[in-house]
């Protein structure tokens, strides 16, 4: 039972938790409830979570985007870039990492090191040659900059977090396999991977929401409207020269959003995890 | 991965293969499951450095080959670039008071939501939600309307009759205002401080309050300890990620008014790629990796009077 004492005191405890979270997600909510105002309530009403009239035609008129390009192309960009970083944050992290993990080689050491010191490199460092390297091979304006580098062990993080999982798994599974005459790639494939599930789930998630949020690489590698994704769609939608579009930038803005969010719901509990154990973000 | 399918045949001839042959082959499997990440490595982080690095010391625009121009971008820089000055104090200002104020609020909530009470998930969940949308372009919508002059925050001052300004238009507020979505942005931190916070023993609370230990002194004496590794970690990764702090500021504030809020990684952006002196940002972003190298690296120094490792007992 309770005794007084800490009945006020959970009391206390739980109207300042609930008090500070609603100032957390105020900005949000807020966004979700201005994309339904009328745009003179989005200034007139400021604060207002409560439109005084719901004005769904915000999302179909930004939707509709600027100048040719709809709303729904850029989407569709943010998919295949985001798909396709997926993947290669999979394929790529879980190959890598198993060598490291479980196999000896020659400067095995001295790499790792590497590895990790990528992790901590700031992106500002390699940019600008990258971006020479890309406009010489014709790649700017193409998805390939974004792409192809997630192939290639682009995120050091994904590398380190599946090492660290991969040598948590016991060693006497793969002895026993080796034993059969099981190759090291059968290894890695029909025991090691099957066992990675967490981690692999971990890092899919994380690649999803990194890429769809990402507006750094394809603000320098993307130019043409029509290959824009949703963040350079948006930033396109809030023209500084031009009358902005409130209600439609803020409903679009919420839209972009929403894969997000979607994920998050399902899948909190591994983002928790994730990041609690490895310190991701 | 193309030598490592005939390896379980190979397996069987396992006795007449030389031991040195074997480590060759050996050698070959492992590089080839590194590949991926080693081709990346050398192509797309060392080519590019070592790319980088030469031309620092170049004038290059992109349409005519780059010019030698030896120590010239690092002489501008330190003596006739005052924006180069500007940027570097704006940038350590919002890391020195950014950095501290995020993680001291993500330490304190994780606390909060450690004491014990119900719906500490659900807390969690609310508090984390802002962060999981990042550095995203809808944040910064919300930002410019509700600090600008007709937006949310002025509504409510209006409610008690105080008069607000375009707050991120203002030379003094503005970089505060991007300070404050960095702090709201805490959710990453809490959720490993919170991990650092259940694996404190339980016995070690009991066996202070027994002591006579108040909550004070466990939290200086006991808390606080057992959690600079975890401090440590998050120390680390908040310098480097403040320093590369762009989209905000970018899009909300574009380093105005006056330069107050032209962080460094905006201002390699606009070298770069508006006024397109690839030499000249490639200089800066040298810079910036030796400032980051040495903040990281009195850090890590410095974490050996600070930071408690329980396996080491205590040393």
């Amino acid at each position: 039972m309770l005794n007084k004492k800490s009945k006020t005191s959970s009391i206390i405890y739980h109207t300042f938790m609930i008090g500070l979270g609603f100032l957390m997600i105020y900005p949000i909510l807020w966004m979700f409830a201005s994309a339904l105002k009328p745009e003179a309530e989005i200034f007139h009403n400021a604060a207002s979570l409560i439109p005084s009239e719901l004005r769904w035609e915000n999302y179909t008129i930004g939707w509709e985007g600027y100048g040719r390009y709809g709303f729904d192309l850029f989407f569709k960009n943010s998919m295949i870039v985001t798909s396709f970083v997926v993947l290669g944050a999979l394929f790529s992290s879980s190959l890598v990492a198993y060598g490291f993990a479980r196999l000896q080689f020659k400067f095995q050491k001295i790499l790792f090191a590497c590895l990790l010191g990528t992790v901590m490199l700031p992106i500002q460092v390699v940019i600008i040659p990258q971006y020479i390297l890309f406009h010489k091979i014709g790649w700017v304006n193409t998805f390939l900059p974004l792409i192809v580098p997630a192939f290639l062990g682009g995120s050091a993080f994904f590398i380190f977090l599946m090492v660290q999982f991969i040598r948590g798994i016991p060693r006497e599974l793969d002895e026993s396999a080796v034993i059969d005459g099981c190759s090291q790639f059968g290894i890695f494939w029909h025991i090691i991977l099957p066992l990675c599930k967490p981690a692999l789930i971990t890092v899919t998630i994380f690649a999803f929401m990194w890429t769809w949020d990402d507006f750094f690489t394809p603000l320098i590698f993307l130019q043409d409207t029509k290959l824009y994704t949703v963040a350079l769609g948006l930033r396109g939608f809030m023209d500084p020269d031009a009358m902005t579009a409130w209600g439609p930038l803020i409903a679009m803005s919420s839209l972009s959003l929403l894969p997000q969010f979607i994920l998050f719901i399902f899948c909190q509990k591994y983002i928790v995890e994730g990041i609690a154990t490895t310190g991701l973000k | 991965m193309n030598t490592s399918p005939q390896l379980g045949e190979n397996q069987k001839v396992i006795q007449t293969i030389t031991p040195k042959k074997r480590k060759l082959r050996n050698n070959l499997v492992a590089y080839a499951f590194i590949s991926p990440w080693l081709i990346g490595f050398l192509f797309i982080i060392v080519g590019p450095m070592l790319y980088s690095f030469y031309l620092s010391f170049t004038s290059y625009d992109l349409l005519s080959a780059p010019r030698w121009v030896g120590f010239d971008n690092y002489v501008r820089m330190f003596t006739s670039d005052p924006r180069f000055w500007t940027t570097l104090k704006v940038t350590l200002i919002f890391v020195a008071i950014a950095v501290p104020l995020r993680l001291i609020f993500a330490l304190t909530v994780a606390i909060l939501m450690n004491m014990g009470h119900r719906g500490s998930g659900f807390y969690s969940l609310i508090y984390y939600v802002p962060s999981i949308i990042g550095g995203s372009v809808a944040v910064a919508v919300i930002w410019r309307q509700i600090f600008g002059r007709e937006g949310a925050l002025n509504a409510v001052l209006g409610w008690f009759n105080i008069e607000g300004y375009n707050w991120f238009a203002h030379p003094d507020y503005a970089l505060s205002v991007l300070i404050l979505l960095i702090i709201w942005q805490f959710g990453s931190p809490m959720v490993i401080f919170l991990a650092g916070l259940r694996q404190i023993p339980k016995e070690l609370y009991e066996a202070a309050s027994v002591d006579g230990a108040n909550r004070f002194h466990q939290f200086f004496k006991i808390t606080l300890p057992m959690l600079t590794p975890v401090i440590f970690f998050n120390l680390i990764f908040a310098i480097i990620n403040g320093f590369l702090t762009f989209t905000q500021a970018f899009l909300i504030t574009a380093g105005g008014p006056i330069d107050r809020t032209l962080l460094y990684a905006l201002y390699l952006y606009q070298n770069a790629f508006e006024y397109f002196r690839m030499g000249y940002a490639s200089a800066l972003a040298w810079v910036l990796l030796l400032v980051i190298g040495l903040l990281t690296a009195i850090v890590f120094i410095s974490s050996k009077k600070w930071v408690y490792y329980e396996s080491e007992g205590g040393k």
